[in-house]
């Protein structure tokens, strides 16, 4: 395998036997992600992210198909991966409870083999950069959500791997911590060369911020892989709008004529944002026309560039939803 | 197998050995749990033997019984059960997803469990001393901690063993432990020699606490000899057949899970 890729998948598939019948929940996967790059898989909860990253952790077994992480296999070369690869989950609960955070990240540590002199020192000077300093003698137990998430990022990369997968890292967390976390990665990648991330999320921000590139998958395929700029040329020749409304409580908008794609989300207050694209921009004054007449009265409007969402609704054919 | 290798399960024992050495002192419900409540059981029989007009050697055995308990109940709920809550919090997937063998896990689960679990033993043991005055008759002391030890060592390797079981057989198969609990009381003569069990000594000698406890009382009082189930050497031997039979398992169940969890993804998912 060529040394400047970290992962690579071959027609790759996994299924899962149920009561009645299987699921399909991969479907010949092809990625190649790069060494030094943030890989991004983008889709809905149920996409088959998870099950994509427990393939390339070793953790689970493909169905079909192969899976290579730093050239080595999957299914065969176990050892070898484990010995250059981490994982942090979102809402992940390990450890143990009666254990402090540095006593926890200490124990793991240990795991990968880490001189205690050394862990000790890194596990001190990343509980610094999380600003965790002060609780590393709490215990575990009676951290908040967002710190023990923090403690889980810091027990990802002590063992300094080589590529980090990182499943919704930021699930559940406050968007103060959300952003420590992104930052993190950020400078975790720059900190030094040819480090791999391969980030799910179904955050389509963080997503945008931080990969290199995506891959959306949903269903178990892969519908599209780009950079992001790159996934937002495919709505280049579009034109898109983001129309903000009052209306009466009882009033829903079904259909919206002239438009496509379109969208409502409630906003605070009762009003609603609707984005939607139109083929001819001459249509905008019925649009709003329509809007009125039907109760419907109109705060703002603006002309807005593509982002992941549209990308993800025109390749998908459905609305993303983030808390599927 | 390198030399990094094995210093990295090496360390990993050490550090799974950790949370059951240090951290499980620091909860004091033990002291309730595994001192108390036994010593009431050992204090019941304690007070039957005296009314019945048993030798004080009796006593002793029943303290014994209460002490090794301790053991017992490490293995069923500390050992036994550990894999499936391991799963239940996460830690599980990242146990197998670390550079070390799942055995190193239990190893060390194993070591840590038999020093903080020793500590209680001895409370027992020297509480139930003082309480009914008992006497010693050290007959053979390399005897008696090569009895020690190997039935730690068996009873552990069947606690290893369990642990996997318990996870390849499906998320209520650790109800079994509630299940195993006290009938192992009954059989293995945890507070009365086994021999008055008769032939049902022999099926109870597969939990090494059956031939570990009866040894131990041969070689600590005086009278235990003659309410002894088998000779202490041949105890000795079925100790070592368990040892290594209970490891063997336990090594063979342990790979059979993690070839499980990554065939069919179920075992390292909280909810399956």
């Amino acid at each position: 395998m060529d040394d400047s890729i970290s992962i690579k998948t071959e027609n790759l598939g996994r299924i899962y036997k149920k009561e009645r019948g299987v699921l399909e929940a991969l479907k010949n996967i092809n990625i190649n992600v790069n060494r030094g790059e943030i890989f991004g898989l983008l889709g809905p909860n149920g996409a088959g992210k998870t099950t994509l990253i427990k393939i390339l952790t070793t953790l689970l077994l493909p169905s079909s198909g192969k899976a290579y992480v730093l050239g080595y296999d999957v299914e065969t070369e176990t050892l070898k991966i484990r010995e250059k690869i981490n994982m942090v989950s979102g809402g992940e609960w390990a450890g143990y409870g009666i254990l402090t955070v540095r006593e926890n990240l200490w124990m793991f540590s240990q795991f990968y083999g880490i001189p205690t002199k050394k862990a000790k020192r890194e596990i001190d000077k990343y509980l610094e950069i999380f600003g965790l300093e002060e609780d590393a003698n709490t215990k575990i137990s009676k951290l908040s959500t967002g710190m023990r998430q923090k403690m889980n990022i810091i027990r990802g990369i002590l063992s300094n791997p080589e590529v980090l997968f990182l499943d919704e890292p930021t699930l559940g967390l406050d968007v103060q911590i959300a952003r420590t976390v992104r930052s993190f990665i950020k400078v975790w990648m720059k900190e030094k060369e040819g480090r791999t991330i391969l980030l799910t999320t179904h955050y389509l921000n963080e997503a945008d911020e931080l990969c290199n590139r995506i891959a959306i998958i949903d269903n178990g395929e892969i519908h599209a892989l780009d950079t992001p700029q790159g996934l937002k040329k495919i709505l280049k020749n579009k034109i898109m709008y983001s129309v903000e409304l009052e209306r009466e409580s009882y009033l829903n908008l079904k259909e919206l004529p002239y438009t496509t794609k379109f969208t409502v989300n409630p906003l605070k207050d009762g009003k609603i944002e609707v984005k939607f694209q139109i083929q001819d921009e001459n249509k905008i004054v019925d649009i709003f026309n329509y809007l009125k007449n039907n109760g419907f009265n109109l705060v703002s409007f603006r002309k807005r560039e593509p982002t992941l969402e549209d990308v993800f609704i025109e390749i998908v054919g459905k609305e993303f939803k983030e808390d599927e | 197998m390198n030399k990094e290798y094995i210093i990295r399960n090496l360390k990993a024992i050490l550090g799974r050995a950790y949370p059951r050495v240090i951290a499980a002192n620091r909860e004091y419900s033990w002291i309730i749990a595994d001192i108390i409540l036994p010593l009431l059981s050992v204090i019941a029989y304690g007070t039957l033997y005296k009314f019945l007009g048993a030798s004080k050697d009796f006593l002793g055995f029943a303290v014994l019984g209460g002490a090794m308990s301790a053991f017992w109940l490490n293995v069923l709920w500390d050992m036994a059960s550990q894999l499936y809550w391991e799963k239940m919090s996460g830690n599980l997937q990242l146990y197998i997803l670390s550079p070390i063998s799942l055995v190193s896990i239990l190893l060390g689960m194993s070591i840590g469990g038999m020093l903080a679990t020793s500590l209680r033993a001895a409370a027992t043991l020297i509480v139930g001393t003082l309480i009914f005055k008992l006497d010693f008759s050290l007959i053979n002391i390399t005897q008696l901690l090569l009895v020690f030890f190997l039935t730690l060592a068996a009873l552990y390797g069947l606690g290893m063993m369990l642990a996997s079981l318990y996870l390849i057989w499906g998320r209520e198969a650790w109800h079994l432990s509630e299940f195993f609990q006290e009938p192992v009381y009954l059989v293995s003569g945890m507070y009365f020699p086994v021999k008055f069990l008769g032939k049902v000594g022999f099926f109870s000698s597969l939990i090494p606490l059956t031939v570990g406890l009866d040894g131990l009382r041969q070689l600590l009082f005086k009278e235990g000899a003659t309410f002894g189930f088998l000779s202490v050497n041949i105890e000795i031997l079925i100790l070592i057949i368990l040892t290594v039979i209970y490891a063997l398992l336990a090594i063979y169940y342990l790979k059979k899970m993690e070839y499980l969890a990554r065939k069919e993804g179920k075992l390292t998912i909280r909810w399956e």
